[in-house]
């Protein structure tokens, strides 16, 4: 408001504020709305791709539509080809992560909670964390063969640092007044770990294996191009050495939807573990 | 501070003030002995408590009563085992082994947000390994006892603020400690609030005999509440009145303020803190 508009002589006057008619349906409005977007987004950038191909903005030789994909992918599926290379990227997955990330954790706990380890490890840590894990990808298969366990450990690698790093976070962030009442009641240090410290700390570890599952599917894939027989990333690389470019977007899809599927079971996981937790609230 | 003060027939030493009206012996629950403690801070040292001498006498309601960072928060976390004193010697009373000295409330909302009411209230007896059945029965009792049954199985954030308070006084009175320490547990409450709350610790204090130390600077609530007064001044924190309001129970402040007795004591307690003028009730 400029002082020209106050400078005239017009006395001070009631302001009248709008009274509102919404009792709540914008909010319910907006919720509803929200929802629907989710699951209808990603359908709606299959669809704008669909007509970008179609319009031949862009070769579709290098670049097949959704629709010309559905073929390839019902054969892959058909000849039992995806799901082999789907499962076994599953289990490299899921062994690597496991292993990892309860190393992460009880790495990042000790960190947290005993001030001499963090003091040895936090530069170590901090300096070994951002080498990228495929650039240290042959050095794994020297030591732990072409075999499974170098996908294994490349996978927990990465994980491990995501979670040292969220588990410090999170230990050394716990409201002091909890670790009061831990010592008013006389606990055991070993218990206020189980019992205050970790339960305290669980929003940022499961955020921590919320970007530790992108994390290991992204390592998982690059790993898979450089030096694997099977596996999504494979399929994808090896269609791209054969220009099987629909066969390689087939396995770009599905990386994708593993990347929403891992968000969408953090979440289930989530509201079940930390029905504490602000946004599980209702 | 494991030992346990010896003899149950230990009395009162009436030296600065603290004998029981009568000649009746009572049994101590905490002894304090030339109490101090120092802090290094940057170059030099901070005294926050200097020789305190105190004896609480079992089921007794004692308020230590002073302006913010006169020490009585340091000598509160003191007697709750959160810090060490450096000088001087500390006892508790231990009716058998295993059983706490102390147990706090604390001012702040404390209880844990990832537990139930019931696993709340449970926690400290569930951390000295009690048996099943004794938690289940103390925990039931004192969650019906500030009145949260209902709501046994609910989460902090469902709770009101005043619930929270009910749900803390429940969980430091089910861990049974020799003495019960609150630190100014309803300052953070509006007043019908802290009134419901002032008169539930009592009926309980009454119903269970516990020793309790109170931490206020509210002279009203003081009043109110304690057998004792104990007026702090500092740094260095130190004891520098005992007052005994004696008026009968259950009290009522209304009608008590009207009294010359009340307004004698306010007087009183004023001077104690350095504050001279009209009585007003928050010292800050």
């Amino acid at each position: 408001m400029s002082i020209q508009e106050n400078n005239s002589d017009q006395i001070g006057r009631m302001v009248e504020m709008q009274p509102s008619k919404d009792i709540g349906q914008a909010e319910r409005f907006r919720r509803r709305r929200d929802r629907f977007l989710t699951v209808v987004s990603p359908l709606i950038l299959l669809l704008i791709w669909e007509i970008v191909i179609q319009l031949g903005l862009l070769d579709s030789r290098l670049f097949p539509a959704p629709s010309m994909i559905v073929g390839t992918f019902y054969d892959l599926v058909a000849s039992g080809e995806l799901w082999r290379h789907l499962s076994i990227s599953l289990i490299r997955i899921a062994v690597g992560f496991f292993f990892g990330a309860i190393a992460g954790v009880t790495v990042g706990t000790l960190m947290g909670v005993m001030p001499v380890v963090g003091a040895v490890l936090s530069p170590i840590v901090a300096s070994v964390y951002p080498i990228p894990k495929i650039a240290i990808f042959p050095l794994i298969m020297v030591l732990f063969g072409l075999g499974e366990m170098s996908k294994f450990v490349v996978v927990a690698i990465a994980v491990f640092f995501y979670m040292v790093i969220n588990t410090v976070a999170g230990v050394s962030n716990v409201d002091r007044i909890y670790r009061d009442v831990g010592r008013s009641f006389r606990v055991s240090r070993l218990r206020s770990v189980f019992q205050i410290t970790l339960p305290a700390a669980m929003p940022m570890i499961i955020a921590g294996l919320r970007v530790s599952a992108g994390v290991s599917l992204l390592v998982l894939v690059s790993a898979e191009f450089v030096g694997a027989e099977s596996g999504i990333g494979f399929l994808v690389w090896n269609s791209w050495q054969v220009f099987d470019v629909r066969s390689m977007f087939v396995g770009i899809i599905v990386i994708g939807f593993l990347g929403w599927a891992s968000f969408t079971l953090l979440d289930a996981i989530e509201r079940v573990c930390l029905p504490w937790a602000p946004k599980n609230r209702r | 501070m494991k030992a346990s003060v010896t003899g149950v027939e230990t009395v009162f030493p009436d030296s600065e003030g603290t004998g029981q009206n009568g000649p009746e012996q009572v049994r101590i629950s905490m002894e304090l002995r030339g109490l101090g403690k120092k802090f290094l801070v940057g170059t030099g040292e901070f005294q926050a408590l200097q020789s305190i001498d105190l004896d609480v006498g079992v089921g007794e309601f004692v308020c230590f009563l002073g302006a913010s960072g006169c020490g009585k928060t340091t000598l509160l976390r003191i007697l709750g085992g959160l810090e060490k004193h450096t000088e001087g010697s500390l006892r508790f009373y231990q009716e058998k082994s295993g059983q706490p000295p102390t147990s706090i409330v604390f001012q702040e909302v404390s209880i844990f947000p990832w537990l139930t009411v019931w696993d709340n209230v449970a926690f400290g007896l569930r951390a000295r390994h009690a048996p099943k059945a004794l938690i289940k029965e103390r925990v039931s009792f004192y969650i019906e006892k500030v009145g949260l049954t209902p709501f046994r199985d609910h989460y902090p954030h469902q709770l009101s603020g005043g619930m929270k308070q009910r749900v803390s006084i429940a969980r430091a009175f089910a861990n049974d400690p020799e003495v019960l320490l609150l630190d100014e547990p309803f300052s953070a409450l509006d007043e019908r609030n802290k009134a419901t709350l002032q008169d539930e610790l009592l009926r309980i204090w009454e119903e269970t005999g516990k020793t309790i130390v109170f931490v206020t600077h509210s002279i009203d609530e003081a009043i109110y509440l304690a057998d004792r007064i104990l007026v702090f001044a500092g740094p260095p924190g130190h004891i520098t009145q005992i007052h005994r309001p004696d008026f009968v129970r259950p009290r009522n402040l209304t009608a008590l303020r009207a009294t010359p007795e009340y307004k004698r004591l306010v007087g009183s307690i004023l001077e104690g803190l350095g504050i001279s003028g009209e009585p007003s009730d928050a010292i800050e």
